[in-house]
């Protein structure tokens, strides 16, 4: 995706005196220390206005895309340059407020399949976080098996029309746009497939969120009626849609491992430890059994943050990095897990909290943390999904 | 601090595999289990050629008479060696011993023996170890001043490189606390008795009785080796973590390979999922492996406060990883997986005693969390 050649190490040192002078000027001290964004619709601390002052500095210097091309709302920089923005935005204790589904999953996409119009159309707003996306590929009878999907999507000469269902679709009702997979041939299955971006205030849609184990509903069922979609919304091929569809959800299982080592800094174990488990002189938790797996955990997420590095070392070094991202996916979702597993096992009976006043706000938070952990292993392909593509396409081994 | 490999490294890396696959494959490992290498547990012949490629040198400075290309180097080379199960006295000799004369010895010391460490003449090795749990901070081997002498008793086991050792280094209790002495492996009042080890490797059991050494015996300052003696064991582990690294995907590999062409029920077995998965979580455990090993030994490349805590990182999750992948390399094999003949065994054993050397992962979990704060 960059555009500029690799900058000597000098270049790198004048490039972060740049940012440091930069995140100095225009970094709200409100906002310092506001955890990292997971979404496009997380919950926001601080002053509101500081937080849109905020949002159009880093917007207005294209540093939410850092390595996408200047015309499509990047500021074409080099990965290595994207990485000091990060590595500076870290050491203030400042964050990326430009984030979204739109941003990880569909970004990369448009670029690599997109047409010049649908890039400059649909990129500068995802840029600067104006647009919400979500994606549109599960339904009701298309899980694991994605490419048995029923969507249907009919040619009618000046648009294509939708009838049909989508389910598991996050944040839909939040969403200005939606990217999705439909059928637009039934006699075939993975070649019978197009990938289309549709309005969601187009007439015929409906959402509908569907309430989770925890309480909460970012997940929805969207549900087309007659819904007609102009045909410039076609990325790609007629029937092409499924290559597409694989190298977004490549993008969707690289920025979801990426979440997960975000949230490790969110979210530390060990203050929780100490204020709800007793600890003897040494300050070490008196119960050994709790001790020991709350360090094996804290081993495997640590040595998982340095695999992060190290792909992205490899990365940079024009290597094939050696972690497959299905394995990647794998080990970041256990870590989501065991990490809520554990925090309600600190927390002990306070973690039994629903709602109300008897618990405090962060134990009702661990609590449905650690519901909402579930699904870590669910979406984005399941645990035994990526263990299949591991195993056939990374180990070789023959199918079944 | 780069997690990549470097051209140079890629080429150390090469050497080494070339070397391991040709001159010491896992028949070499079998041949130590003659009566002919028992006796020392390694092969010397092998050994010389390896230090005259320069490894016995990897890790110490130039300015001590080494090659001073450091720990991440010296990982890949062990690394290689581990694929086929080498067994030297590499990283004891040159990396503990060798950075513990480094670290602490005194000049005479270190003219004395660095450079025969270096030119693979001689071995020195570690006795530290005194029972079944390894626990430095508890060694109790007795060391007390007689005039300007130091005499030492009791007993250690197992001593790694035992058999082999022309000099140990003996940790010992003194009344300030923990010291080291290098003590020549005839020294009168010093016997040892060699272990029969599963790993077919030559470890001893020695004993020291009324053995007096003279004052330049004392390495560093009396009772100050806790420090030194923790950032040497560091290193070895980070290195023996590397070589782990290299036993657990040479495994793995090899029961890939199984997987793909054991036929039973008219397919090969490994288009069965329920091995499939569990080859899946094998390549997990040792890319998370690879990733603690490089940073440890990059830490200690970088002189990163850090490197304790990563050095435990690294060897517990090789330890916790080999230990898994040999013992999955002899259930998927079955029952051809139990014979002598097949070399998965050779694999469970050196897990097992790799594991156990300087800590195991039970033992760096413990120490990871101190490290950590809780």
């Amino acid at each position: 995706m960059s555009t500029s050649a690799a900058p000597d190490a000098e270049a790198v040192d004048d490039f972060r005196r740049e940012v440091r002078a930069w995140l100095a000027a225009n970094f709200p001290p409100s906002l310092k220390g506001h955890p990292a964004l997971l979404s496009g619709h997380d919950d926001l601390h601080g002053p509101p206005e500081d937080h849109a002052r905020w949002k159009a500095a880093v917007a207005g210097k294209g540093w939410g895309v850092p390595t996408w091309p200047v015309e499509y709302g990047g500021a074409g920089l080099s990965e290595e340059q994207a990485d000091v923005i990060a590595g500076e935005m870290e050491r203030i204790g400042a964050f990326q407020p430009i984030m979204s589904m739109g941003l990880m999953m569909l970004g990369p996409t448009l670029l690599e399949f997109g047409n010049e119009e649908q890039k400059r159309r649909h990129l500068p707003p995802i840029a600067r976080s104006e647009t919400q996306w979500c994606q549109g590929f599960s339904e009701p009878g298309a899980g694991s098996d994605l490419a048995s999907l029923r969507l249907r999507c009919e040619d009618r000469g000046d648009h294509w029309l939708l009838n049909g269902q989508k389910i598991w679709t996050s944040y839909a009702h939040h969403s200005d746009w939606c990217f999705l997979l439909a059928r637009t041939d039934t006699s075939v299955k993975h070649r019978g497939i197009s990938f289309l971006l549709v309005d969601m205030k187009t007439p015929g849609i409906e959402v509908r969120p569907i309430e989770l184990i925890n309480g909460i509903s970012h997940f929805c069922e969207v549900f087309f009626s007659d819904v007609r979609v102009p045909k410039e919304n076609l990325v790609g091929e007629v029937n092409g849609g499924w290559a597409i569809g694989k190298r977004l959800l490549q993008h969707e299982r690289t920025g979801l491992s990426r979440l997960r080592g975000a949230k490790a800094h969110v979210l530390d174990l060990v203050p929780i430890a100490r204020r709800y488990q007793e600890t003897d002189a040494d300050a070490r938790l008196v119960d050994g059994d709790l001790r020991g797996r709350l360090a094996e955990h804290l081993m495997t997420d640590h040595a998982y943050r340095l695999t992060l590095e190290r792909r992205r070392a490899e990365t940079e070094a024009g290597a094939k990095p050696t972690t497959p991202v299905s394995t990647l996916k794998n080990i970041g979702a256990a870590m989501g897990q065991q990490r809520g597993e554990l925090a309600v096992e600190l927390i002990g009976l306070n973690s039994l909290g629903w709602a109300g006043d008897g618990y405090s706000a962060e134990e009702l938070e661990l609590t449905s943390q650690w519901l909402h952990s579930k699904c870590y292993s669910i979406y984005g392909g399941s645990h035994e999904i990526q263990n299949n593509i591991t195993a056939r396409h990374e180990l070789g081994l023959p199918s079944d | 601090m780069t997690l990549a490999l470097t051209e140079e490294q890629t080429m150390i890396r090469d050497a080494a595999a070339g070397w391991a696959a040709e001159r010491a494959p896992t028949t070499a490992l079998r041949a130590l289990r003659k009566d002919a290498l028992a006796a020392t547990g390694h092969d010397p012949a092998l050994y010389a050629e390896m230090a005259e490629m320069g490894w016995t040198g990897v890790t110490i400075p130039e300015a001590e008479g080494g090659f001073g290309m450091g720990f991440a180097a010296a990982g890949l080379i062990a690394e290689q060696l581990g694929r086929t199960l080498v067994g030297s006295p590499l990283i004891g000799s040159a990396v503990v011993a060798g950075s513990i004369l480094v670290m602490a010895g005194s000049a005479e010391q270190k003219a004395a023996w660095l450079p025969r460490i270096i030119a693979g003449d001689a071995v020195v090795a570690l006795a530290l170890d005194e029972g079944p749990r390894h626990d430095p901070a508890r060694v109790a081997l007795d060391a007390r001043r007689e005039g300007s002498d130091w005499a030492l008793d009791g007993v250690k086991r197992p001593v790694f490189d035992g058999t082999a050792a022309d000099a140990f280094i003996v940790v010992a209790r003194t009344r300030g606390g923990l010291s080291l002495f290098l003590c020549p492996a005839d020294a009168p009042g010093v016997s040892r008795a060699a272990l029969r080890q599963i790993d077919s490797r030559g470890a001893a059991i020695v004993t020291f009785a009324g053995c007096r050494l003279g004052a330049g015996a004392l390495i560093g300052a009396e009772g100050d080796a806790a420090t030194v003696l923790d950032r040497a064991l560091d290193r070895g582990r980070a290195v023996l973590a590397a070589e782990m690294l290299g036993s657990a995907q040479a495994a793995f590999d090899a029961t890939i390979d199984y997987l793909r062409t054991r036929v039973q029920f008219d397919k090969p077995i490994g288009a069965f999922q329920a091995l499939q998965h569990r080859a899946a979580d094998l390549l997990a455990e040792l890319e998370l492996t690879r990733s603690a090993v490089r940073a440890a030994l990059a830490a200690i490349d970088a002189g990163d406060a850090d490197e304790a805590r990563l050095a435990s990182l690294a060897k517990a999750l090789a330890g916790r990883t080999l230990r898994k992948v040999a013992q999955e390399m002899v259930q998927m094999h079955g029952g051809i997986g139990m014979t002598d003949e097949h070399d998965a065994g050779l694999y469970l054993k050196r897990a097992q005693a790799a594991d156990m050397t300087w800590g195991n992962a039970a033992f760096h979990r413990d120490r990871y969390a101190r490290l950590s704060g809780f």
